[in-house]
């Protein structure tokens, strides 16, 4: 047994949640580090209990430790109190496994899974005492590789990575690890490394590019600034996803964490294409795991893990084709072992209504719906396949199934809408609170009321999907809008039946900044930084007079990112990359948007995305059309 | 049936907190495939009860928990398959079944036993120049040993000195038996803050490095004491055999 620890016991009885810094965790892997040739550290930059819920670091932990010679590790952002000690006493940021300084390391992966933990990477960086910017950064230091969804537009954090791995990490991380040993042997250095990394398919170096702007602050080219370093880098896409690596023995934290389930991936992509959804995209196209590999993945996981809760997860669960049958498994199996499923992102219909009443206790839980805007008119410019019918119709048979809780989940500031939009909110809210008093009998009124939970969320643009081109609201007009709402609901017969929910203005529109930022976007966030702000994904930690300060003291106006409505034939910050689906494919959505014109799903009508190039998945199904 | 099941908890882990034990036990039994007895409902749970919390930072030799199963090959198999199941730093050392009357293992503490050190540089100057033996002597021949006892509701004075059963010195570290009963438990920090402050000396911040070494009943009869380890309550499945036989 290792019983290194990174930290003294002074510190460990000190600080809040010890058990975050201390590894050990079941199915961690501990190899002997004298017998393997790369040591990759892998970090999610936030807390330990929410990185350690993300299933994507599991499935590339468990990859990259299936290769003999490599060991990975994990590491996550100390929480605030220990960054405090960390950097009183110098103290390097370590892996969890083997407690070593991550500044010992080949490789320092980071997953980028939102916009506002872009600060949290700098803490990172900085408390592992390896240099924020990329080319400022020795050959001892480790590579630094960003991915995940936000590395398809990675310019913002370009400067301090080595490296962005654009795409499914399931394809060329052999290819890279393969290259660097080579590099080693021949003694390349660091910066021949990259050069030839770059080469490989779905790797993007940003030290090899340059950004030309316009006088009036646009892009005007974006190009490579060697021969031989590709102009456009395709994302990586895993097209056999029943064949790949996927994790039997996912690591069992000690305490509670976010996700303390075993994850069962059922399908990657999504058909429905809502206008507003990155992920939609990016993930295309939608390609379904085996119904058969997932029943025996269940168990097996169940079995390593002990967990008592399974969970299935995909971006839209209701579409995969086997999903029934794959529930049927699980409620008989679980049953037997006395585990919970938790099915998420279920369209509400018979079906998910009866296997709901089987795995759940009807009077404790609530159904969700997300239109995600109030009217059909609204809904047709997102794109957003689900009518007020559809709503009713769900409402109504759980309403006689006994369900008596309904949550709701709308945006605010998507692309045309208006007062009537907004007042749609107000009035869906509404009928569905009217649908529970018209079908269930007073005397069957068990709790007494319906409660139905309205939240809205501030939409964000983001790169590639058709709303790219959108302008942003301001702040100001994210509040009236919310106020509007409440107004609407106050309105309401049913008004005391319903609560309404509304997220922060000021971070979404920070957001929208970041998404769809441009490289003199770093220098805002090193100033920030500067400043002590990181954890900005927290309420509690998040400043926003400090970022309109950083906008200010470096000259950069965050409107010219989120409120400009880009003309058509604007060149964007990320259009170096391919996600797959193409800028022609974006353009026409963007103009149905604007006619109020829908687009049928990929299993009703191919739309001509571009993502048949893959060659599989749905895009290779035998349709009705 | 009820399994009585002694673990050691030491190492790194000493830093997992006691509620995070109990899921790590949950989790570890259903790796373990024991046939566990479960509540009913729609989130059923393992019946299992564990004996006297240990604080965090502590090791510990004598741990408990009791734990309801349907059926077991044999107790030896059930540790084997524990541990098996198990991480580095928890170990089950001993599974014995429960008579059909026992108390449950959260009820039956009546003491804990401890071995105590000084972290190097925090002892107080009282070691250095004075007997342990004599120390100690003085201390424990105290009519009574008043500290204030501070909870989240009141503020009030208790005397450790009835619920100090032994209290001694062997080269290197002091050894202690005492009270660990849900109305009277004693930490050991507390009965050193009062042999400190007979000194006129207060004890430094994490000061101490604790082992529990085990957990006790009390089998006395008639106001008698008389204290045994948790798992002696309960037989192993061949004596149980015997017994029935």
């Amino acid at each position: 047994m290792n019983d290194k620890l990174a930290l003294s016991d002074d510190i460990l009885m000190k600080i809040e949640k010890p058990e975050r810094y201390i590894g050990h965790e079941v199915n961690s892997v501990v190899k002997d580090k004298e017998k393997v040739n790369v040591r990759f550290a892998m970090c999610f930059p936030d807390v330990y209990e929410i990185g350690m819920s993300h299933l994507g670091i599991q499935i590339l932990y468990d990859m990259f430790n299936a290769m003999e010679d490599v060991w990975c590790e994990r590491v996550y952002s100390p929480w605030v109190d220990l960054d405090a000690i960390m950097r009183k006493e110098q103290i390097p940021l370590f892996a969890l496994e083997s407690q070593d300084p991550i500044k010992d390391f080949d490789f320092l992966g980071i997953t980028i899974q939102y916009e506002m933990c872009y600060t949290n990477i700098l803490q990172v960086l900085d408390l592992s005492q390896i240099p924020l910017i990329a080319t400022e950064r020795g050959e001892d230091c480790p590579i630094v590789i960003g991915g995940g969804p936000c590395v398809y537009n990675p310019e913002p954090i370009a400067e301090f990575f080595d490296l962005f791995y654009i795409g499914e990490g399931e394809t060329r991380y052999g290819d890279l690890i393969a290259l660097y040993k080579e590099c080693r042997r021949e003694g390349t250095g660091r910066e021949e490394f990259l050069r030839r990394a770059a080469r490989i398919p779905g790797m993007y170096v940003p030290r090899f590019y340059e950004a030309a702007y316009h006088v009036d602050g646009t892009l005007a080219s974006f190009t490579p600034t060697e021969e031989g370093i590709p102009t456009t880098v395709l994302k990586e896409v895993e097209m056999d996803v029943t064949h790949t690596s996927y994790p039997m023995k996912p690591v069992v934290p000690f305490i509670k964490v976010t996700q303390d389930r075993v994850v069962l991936e059922i399908q990657r992509g999504c058909i429905r294409g809502c206008r507003f959804c990155q992920a939609g995209q990016l993930y295309r196209p939608v390609r379904e795991r085996d119904a058969d590999t997932l029943k025996q993945y269940a168990l097996e996981m169940l079995k390593n893990t002990g967990h008592e809760e399974i969970s299935l997860s995909s971006l839209s669960s209701s579409d995969y084709s086997k999903l029934p049958e794959l529930i049927d498994f699980l409620i008989e199996e679980c049953g037997k072992r006395k585990i919970n499923i938790s099915l998420p992102s279920l369209r509400i219909d018979a079906f998910s209504l009866d296997v709901m009443s089987k795995v759940q206790d009807v009077k404790k839980t609530s159904l969700t719906f997300a239109p995600e805007a109030g009217s059909q008119r609204l809904r047709n410019v997102i794109n957003k396949g689900l009518t007020e019918e559809d709503i009713i119709r769900g409402a109504t048979l759980a309403f006689e199934g006994g369900w008596t809780r309904v949550k709701l989940y709308f945006m605010l500031g998507q692309p045309t809408e208006t007062e009537e939009d907004i007042r749609g909110i107000a009035e869906l809210s509404n009928k569905i609170a009217a649908t529970f008093f018209d079908v269930v009998p007073k005397e069957k009124r068990t709790n007494g009321k319906v409660q139905i939970v309205t939240s809205t969320s501030f939409f964000v643009p983001k790169p590639f999907t058709p709303f790219q081109w959108a302008s942003q609201c301001t702040k100001e007009e994210f509040i009236e809008k919310a106020y509007f709402t409440k107004r609407a609901i106050s309105e309401q017969l049913n008004q005391k039946s319903i609560k309404y929910n509304w997220h922060e203005a000021d971070a979404s529109v920070l957001e929208g900044v970041l998404a769809r930022g441009d490289r003199r976007i770093a220098k805002v966030l090193m100033k920030l930084y500067e400043k002590g702000c990181f954890y900005d994904a927290w309420g509690e930690y998040f400043d926003n007079d400090k970022w309109m300060e950083a906008f200010a003291e470096c000259g950069v106006d965050p409107a010219f990112y989120s409120n400009r409505e880009r003309p058509l034939d604007e060149l964007f910050p990320w259009d170096f990359i391919d996600c797959g689906v193409t800028k022609d494919y974006l353009k026409r959505e963007w103009e149905k948007a604007q006619r109020e014109e829908t687009s049928e799903n990929c299993r009703q009508h191919c739309q001509g995305c571009g993502a048949s190039r893959f060659g599989g998945g749905v895009c290779l199904e035998v349709r009705g059309d | 049936m009820v399994l009585r099941i002694k673990f050691r908890k030491y190492g790194p882990i000493r830093f997992i907190g006691h509620l995070d034990v109990m899921r790590f036990f949950q989790k570890l039994n259903r790796r373990a495939e024991l046939d566990v007895a479960y509540s009913g409902g729609f989130s059923p749970h393992q019946i299992m009860s564990f004996a006297a919390p240990l604080g965090v930072g502590l090791e510990s030799n004598g741990e408990y928990m009791d734990l309801q199963v349907h059926s077991i090959v044999s107790c030896e198999d059930v540790r084997e398959r524990m541990n098996a199941a198990s991480v580095p730093g928890i170990e089950v050392v001993d599974v014995k079944i429960l008579p059909e009357n026992a108390g449950n293992a959260m009820a039956s503490v009546a003491a804990a036993s401890y071995t105590v050190r000084f972290r190097e540089g925090r002892e107080p100057d009282f070691m250095q120049n004075k007997p342990m033996e004599e120390v100690l002597g003085a201390f424990l021949q105290r009519e009574s040993i008043c500290i204030t006892k501070e909870t989240k509701k009141s503020v009030r004075e208790v005397d450790l000195k009835p619920g100090i059963y032994e209290f001694t010195w062997d080269k290197d570290a002091f050894h202690m038996l005492v009270d660990a009963s849900s109305s009277g438990n004693i930490k050991p920090a507390q009965i050193f803050q009062a042999l400190l402050a007979d000194h006129g000396e207060t004890l430094k911040e994490n000061a101490l490095v604790i082992t529990r070494e085990d957990t006790f009943t009390d089998i006395g009869e008639n106001g008698e004491q008389r204290l045994v380890p948790l798992n002696d309550i309960g037989m192993d499945d061949a004596a149980k055999k015997g017994a029935e036989a």
